[in-house]
């Protein structure tokens, strides 16, 4: 779990161009969206594209987003569930 | 009554170099645009984290437009500042890495990232939303920068009152080619480019 979190990080600051953002400046805990790391609406969707392409995950309903993406923890928790590669 | 318009400033960003009304404020060894333009967002102590969302034509009107505006923008009034760009590829920059991103239909993953900027005005909206600019604002494609037209289309919009200033140019890129050549314009006396013309800056 704590590789897939770490993971998870480098992702995310890769894939969202975060270029200020180091993986250390990430706790598990912290808010994704608004305060936190202030990730907007279409840093959600490319999430989603992490989720299928990395993992095989298909969301099928968007508003799950909001849960699975709260942070780093609540991603990593909902990646280990259900991933199919 | 057509009143005189007069150019307040201009800059132009092109071979790793800035130029800001004549005077060169940024040079660099030769790179490619994307070191070019990070190195040129750090130098000018810029506080912009979405800069590193965007796209190239993006990044290369932001980078024009964050040295022209920034001095005049004032945080007390809305600034009534219209945009008026045009360029020649138009977004094709990104419309390529796009389209490459989504021709294989065994690996298809669309980025919404990139896909959010395969049009050409999405810069003039990067500008307005760093700036709180709710003004006119135009994007053309052209051959070739058309001075006349921007000139024309500046007076239009300075003496009908839809703007207080306009900030016109041109914003080329493709394949790592680019070329900016922003000015100011409106209608506040200034005899510094008395003997100037939009199409005499750029070409300098």
């Amino acid at each position: 779990m704590e590789a897939l979190k770490e993971e998870l990080k480098n992702k995310i600051i890769t894939t969202l161009n975060l270029e200020d953002i180091a993986i250390e400046d990430i706790a598990d805990n912290d808010p994704l969206f608004g305060d936190g790391l202030g990730l907007d609406s279409i840093d959600a969707l490319e999430l989603i594209v992490i989720l299928d392409k990395d993992y095989g995950i298909k969301l099928v309903d968007p508003k799950e987003g909001k849960t699975i993406f709260q942070s780093i923890e609540s991603m990593a928790a909902y990646i280990s569930a259900n991933r199919t590669k | 009554m057509t009143q005189n318009t007069y150019i307040q400033s201009y800059i132009t960003i092109q071979n790793n170099e800035i130029v800001l009304n004549g005077t060169s404020v940024f040079k660099i060894e030769p790179t490619d645009f994307a070191d070019f333009s990070k190195q040129a967002y750090r130098n000018f102590d810029i506080q912009y984290p979405k800069f590193f969302k965007m796209d190239a034509l993006s990044k290369l009107a932001f980078l024009g437009s964050e040295l022209l505006l920034s001095p005049i923008i004032s945080a007390e009034k809305e600034n009534n500042i219209a945009l008026v760009l045009a360029n020649k590829s138009s977004s094709l920059d990104t419309d390529v890495k796009y389209q490459e991103s989504i021709s294989d239909k065994e690996n298809y993953f669309p980025s919404p990232a990139v896909f959010v900027y395969t049009l050409p005005n999405i810069c003039l909206g990067e500008i307005s939303i760093r700036h709180q600019l709710k003004s006119e604002n135009s994007f053309f494609i052209f051959e070739a920068f058309n001075p006349e037209f921007m000139s024309n289309y500046s007076n239009i919009l300075l003496n009908s009152n839809k703007a207080e200033t306009v900030l016109c140019g041109w914003v080329e890129f493709f394949n790592d080619n680019y070329k900016a050549f922003l000015c100011t314009i409106s209608k506040e006396e200034n005899e510094k480019y008395k003997n100037e013309t939009i199409n005499t800056l750029y070409n300098k």
